[in-house]
């Protein structure tokens, strides 16, 4: 316990990094999974096309190999950004794969009644949209969103492992000064936990305020 | 055809549908014309810097590389679901001391990062005097994590067999352990294929973990050559394309064993 409180300046700066990794890329990642969601159900093949493009490569690498790629092949090509940025954009693109199926999925959920019977009485596509579709969309990707976003969280960590210094590169840098691998490990742990917690929390009063039993 | 968004476009829809393909088109080929440009402006498309990888040594160098992460991903899988069943087993176990143990197990090592399991077996067990090899500093801390996905793929597979199929058990003189075996088990194995093969695309996924351990997988091996050819974009572009072909090829068979299911459960 004492090696945590010793060292807590530089697991709180980890943790406040990882913190920002999350938030950042999560809500990067929101909004171009909203992008390829639109993609993937739009009526023009060839956006649909692109659309699936991109959910079948971002899915199908592992993120470790999208983080090497972006930070020791793009420099090659005159890409290069500071770490931190670098790895939001890379983890932000590869979670909107997966925020985009979950988005869709819930689209594809709504029953084709409910767009027919909106359209019938005179609805344009956008109140449709607004008022009959999305709130009961909404309704079902709550809990894969809130998944995803544990996931966010876990994925985060792999970072560390290309050089951004997060909550788990720290933890490694103060196990290599301390020696004391059990309390600093297990402290990152339960950071995590606490994280992962909270956000399964908010997912469970989000969608019991947002689900309506039939 | 209609879909829930959209009717059947009349004149006017496929008028848009046209502009949009073409709009849609010029898009895509304007992004991989500026990515080959940027290429081109750095010297990278320079035809020695691919050369290598039309040679059978820098292939054969890399293929060893998926060669050790089949091999590293196949044991994990197998240690990892079977680890999964016993840990859905105590979960679904009508005692509580069993069923605690197996719940807290799973709902914790759902949330802590594999990297930090492995920074545990690479850092913290060597100091307790346990060294491992380096394949099994890979495999072990993927077997952990793991097995808590597939025990929750597991369980729910066990909990979609209807309740019946477990008392006409019981009720024909089964012991508990044999209902499962017998009865309950072949039929959840059936129905969690499909979540079987999608979540071993994602360990075979995490088996580029190898290159922290600097165990010899594909990335692993792609970091080597990078170091020793000095060409790292492309080296790492062709360790993408492998990765690729490979899992989208497992995908493919996930979804095709999920919409043969969806036709039996029809017919």
């Amino acid at each position: 316990m004492g090696v945590l409180l010793e060292h807590l300046p530089e697991l709180w700066q980890g943790l406040i990094v990882t913190f920002q990794l999350t938030a950042a890329s999560f809500a990067g990642a929101a909004v171009l999974g909203v992008l390829v969601c639109a993609l993937r159900v739009s009526p023009v093949r060839v956006l649909r096309a692109l659309g699936t493009a991109y959910v079948e490569t971002l899915q199908n690498l592992p993120l470790l190999v999208l983080l090497v790629l972006a930070f020791f092949g793009l420099p090659e090509i005159g890409i290069k950004a500071e770490p931190l940025v670098t790895a939001i954009v890379v983890i932000a693109a590869y979670e909107a794969a997966y925020i985009g199926e979950a988005l869709r999925s819930g689209v594809n959920s709504v029953g084709k009644g409910q767009g027919e019977a909106a359209r019938a009485i005179g609805l344009t596509f956008a109140q449709s949209l607004r008022h009959v579709v999305l709130p009961q969309a909404l309704r079902t990707v709550v809990q894969p969103i809130g998944n995803i976003f544990i996931a966010t969280t876990m994925n985060t960590a792999l970072a560390a492992a290309v050089g951004v210094v997060d909550l788990t590169a720290s933890a490694q840098r103060v196990n290599l000064v301390e020696a004391q691998p059990i309390p600093i490990f297990v402290g990152a742990g339960v950071a995590y936990g606490l994280i992962a917690a909270v956000a399964g929390f908010v997912t469970g009063r989000l969608e019991r305020r947002l689900v309506i039993l039939r | 055809m209609s879909t829930v968004l959209f009717d059947e476009p009349g004149p006017r829809a496929r008028r848009r549908i046209r502009v949009a393909t073409v709009l849609g088109t010029l898009a895509a080929v304007a992004l991989v014309v500026l990515a080959v440009r940027q290429f081109a402006a750095n010297g990278q498309l320079d035809a020695a810097r691919w050369q290598p990888y039309a040679t059978w040594p820098m292939w054969r160098y890399l293929l060893d590389g998926l060669w050790s992460t089949f091999l590293a991903a196949v044991v994990a899988a197998a240690l990892s679901m079977a680890f999964g069943l016993v840990l859905a087993l105590g979960r679904v176990s009508p005692r509580p001391w069993v069923r605690g143990p197996a719940a807290a197990y799973v709902e914790v090592v759902r949330t802590i990062p594999a990297l930090l399991l492995v920074y545990v077996v690479l850092f913290a067990l060597p100091r307790y005097g346990l060294d491992l090899p380096l394949f099994w500093k890979l495999v072990v801390p993927l077997t952990v994590s793991n097995a808590a996905a597939y025990a929750e793929i597991f369980r729910a597979g066990i909990n979609s067999v209807e309740r019946g199929q477990t008392e006409a058990g019981l009720a024909v003189g089964l012991t508990r352990l044999q209902t499962m075996r017998l009865i309950v088990l072949p039929q959840a194995a059936r129905r969690v294929l499909p979540s079987i093969v999608s979540q071993s695309v994602g360990l075979l996924k995490d088996t580029s973990l190898g290159f922290v351990v600097s165990y010899g997988e594909l990335l692993y091996s792609g970091k080597v050559l990078a170091a020793y050819n000095g060409l790292l974009i492309q080296t790492y572009l062709v360790v993408a394309l492998i990765y690729l072909v490979v899992n989208a090829s497992l995908s493919k068979l996930a979804r095709m064993l999920e919409a043969r299911q969806r036709r039996n459960a029809h017919a």
